[in-house]
């Protein structure tokens, strides 16, 4: 059998086993009755209607779609990890070395995964949006976020 | 009149030098992020929510109120002189405005443009002030079962009327619902989805969500693409005031674009988008051969931007006097309230008074200086579209995770919005829209408290939600819009329309 719509086709697996852990992990909650209803209640009925929904969807991607298939396409992997990678990075960094060391680092990974990129242009912005997180953030608004690494202060 | 008495004291509290500040600076910033294309209102919102915490609740409300219909006259500037749609809405107005700009009018595009706006906001403002109270009232009379059922209908009504696959945008709505079990249930007290996480017993923070899917996963969306060729109409935009001709042809579509709007913005899931595709299908229709709608037509530009700005502000009609919200920025702006420690509901026009009219008021301040702001400064938003890309999602990333941050103090949210951004992206690849996810995931605490209220109360009998009139009839509301979309010949022309003009 051929997938008419790749991109419907994964959404309804996704949803399919979305759905099933959803419902299985409500087991383990009282399900109650329906007069007193517990906390497993809602969400087991919510897991089983999107695994239902899903394999509507799943069915629909083998019989109807356009004759291109709908490809999912490539995966843009270099922004995908980079965008994501120095986000976890800067949350790591935050609470250790602070907002100073941090902030710049982020600003600096994540240019990388632009098209283009220029160290001078990078080392700019980041200098400026320090500054103005800075101005902002702390000055203006009195956040309480980690400036200086822990080991200054 | 208690209408007028009503309108007196929110524009008293409107015009405090505080208020109007904040309405100045939402306004602005709306405008801003209206104009930068790849930065929505939804993001927007929520990476300034965490900021909120320092403001009081109007002040702050009024911020982010400001924030949304800012954007709608800012998205449109860059749909007229770039043909890049700022904002969702603005699709529409890139059509005929472009055209316009390309022919040497982009002037009298951007006049049409701001001053229909500005008249449909002024209208919106006064539906909104005329209707919250009558509607107030009759929700005031709606138990468990009625609540259930309007969320219901709520739900149903924003995927009906979405572009794209019907039951893909429910079983989003129901993967919402399905996140926001991840809590520590209030009735019974038991953690769930937890994993002995203690992060995870709070639930996860809508915040979070939102940032990870529309901020980090629309950025790497963004990037994924090849950078799009753009011509910008910057030296031809003098001649700014439209000529005779064009006031006369504009006016009507001006009337007829505020009409629509404020009516389809009411409904569920309708707001800014639906209604300016619904005018510019309308006045399309008017015009018949004698249009040039698709090569400049003056008519595509007003009416369609009328309604949109109408749309937006009557959109706030269901999130102020029922607490439901109607699209993805009034779900944030219900967030916005409960953090502040308002519940939304019928009760917020009595318990916050100052609030409610307060924030009314200042959607008309908010127009009036959108305006001024826009028509002068028009110079000044065309320079930041020569931004580069690669300047300003470094920037985008830093405020939301410092949002992030700033949320709980912890950079436990950082991760979760990481992940998110992961999610948000693969959504993207499937095709699921996850606007009706964040909508469900605001809700569906909610829901699930009503549900099993009502089922307590009607001692575990579910045709309770049948039985009470108002009840049955919102259910059956929401059945007549499924089998409607469903409907053969309603399907497809739903198909087409979104095939035509997208």
């Amino acid at each position: 059998m051929k997938i008419k719509s790749q991109r419907d086709f994964w959404s309804g697996v996704m949803f399919i086993v979305v759905g099933i852990i959803f419902a299985w992990g409500a087991t383990h909650y009282s399900f109650g009755t329906s007069a007193r209803p517990g906390p497993g209640y809602f969400p087991f009925g919510l897991g089983i209607l999107m695994a239902a929904l899903g394999a509507i969807v799943l069915v629909q991607s083998l019989v109807v779609g356009s004759s291109d298939g709908d490809p999912v396409g490539a995966v843009a992997w270099r922004p995908l990890l980079i965008v994501l990678g120095s986000l976890a990075l800067f949350a790591f960094l935050l609470p250790r070395a602070g907002m100073v060391i941090a902030l710049p680092i982020l600003v600096v990974t994540s240019a990388m995964a632009g098209d283009e990129f220029h160290w001078g242009e990078a080392l700019i912005n980041a200098v400026v949006l320090t500054i103005g997180s800075w101005l902002i953030f702390i000055k203006g608004l009195g956040l309480t976020i980690p400036v200086w690494p822990a080991f200054v202060g | 009149m208690e209408l007028f008495s009503n309108l007196a004291l929110g524009f008293g509290v409107a015009f405090t030098l505080q208020n109007l500040a904040y309405a100045f600076f939402g306004a602005l910033l709306g405008t801003l992020i209206g104009v930068l294309p790849g930065l929505g209102p939804v993001a927007t919102i929520a990476m300034l929510l965490p900021s909120i915490y320092a403001l009081d609740a109007t002040p702050a409300l009024i911020m982010l109120a400001g924030i949304y219909y800012g954007a709608q006259y800012g998205g449109s500037t860059t749909a007229i002189l770039i043909n890049v749609p700022g904002e969702a809405s603005s699709v529409v107005t890139a059509m005929d405005g472009y055209k316009m700009a390309r022919n040497g009018r982009a002037g009298p595009a951007l006049a049409a443009a701001g001053l229909g706006s500005f008249f449909a906001g002024c209208v919106g403002t006064i539906v909104i002030a005329a209707f919250a109270p009558p509607l107030t009232e009759l929700a005031f009379k709606f138990g468990p079962a009625e609540y259930f059922s309007l969320m219901v209908v709520g739900l149903v009504g924003a995927v009906v009327l979405a572009s794209g696959s019907l039951v893909k945008a429910i079983a989003m709505i129901i993967l919402g619902l399905l996140l926001g079990q991840i809590n520590t249930d209030v009735i019974s007290g038991v953690p769930r989805y937890s994993f002995d996480i203690p992060e995870l017993t709070d639930g996860l923070g809508f915040i979070t969500i939102a940032m990870g899917v529309f901020g980090f996963g629309e950025i790497v969306m963004n990037l994924s693409r090849p950078p799009e060729h753009r011509e910008v109409f910057t030296k031809d935009v003098k001649g700014l005031w439209p000529t005779k001709e064009d006031f006369r042809q504009a006016g009507p579509a001006v009337l007829r674009g505020t009409a629509l709007g404020s009516i389809l913005g009411v409904l569920p899931g309708g707001g800014a988008l639906l209604s300016a595709f619904a005018s510019y299908t309308l006045e399309k229709k008017l015009a018949g051969p004698t249009g040039r709608f698709g090569n400049g037509d003056i008519r595509g530009v007003a009416g369609p931007e009328s309604a949109n700005n109408a749309g937006a502000q009557t959109s706030f009609i269901p999130m102020l006097t029922l607490g439901i919200p109607p699209n993805a920025v009034m779900a944030l702006m219900v967030g916005a309230m409960t953090i502040k420690g308002i519940q939304p509901g019928p009760q917020v026009m009595t318990s916050n008074p100052e609030l409610f009219w307060g924030l009314i008021a200042s959607m008309w301040v908010g127009n009036a200086m959108l305006i001024i702001l826009n028509l002068p400064l028009i110079g000044i938003w065309i320079k930041l579209l020569t931004v580069p890309y690669r300047f300003l999602f470094p920037a985008i990333l830093v405020f939301c995770a410092i949002g992030l941050y700033t949320t709980n103090n912890n950079n436990w949210d950082i991760y979760i919005g990481v992940l998110f951004g992961l999610v948000g992206y693969l959504f993207f690849k499937l095709g699921c829209e996850p606007a009706p996810l964040i909508l469900g995931f605001i809700l569906g605490p909610m829901m699930e408290e009503n549900l099993r209220r009502a089922l307590l109360l009607s001692r575990g009998d579910w045709t309770t939600f049948a039985t009470r009139p108002l009840s049955a009839g919102l259910l059956l509301a929401a059945v007549a819009m499924i089998v409607v979309v469903l409907l053969p010949s309603i399907r497809k022309k739903r198909e087409e329309t979104f095939q035509e003009e997208l």
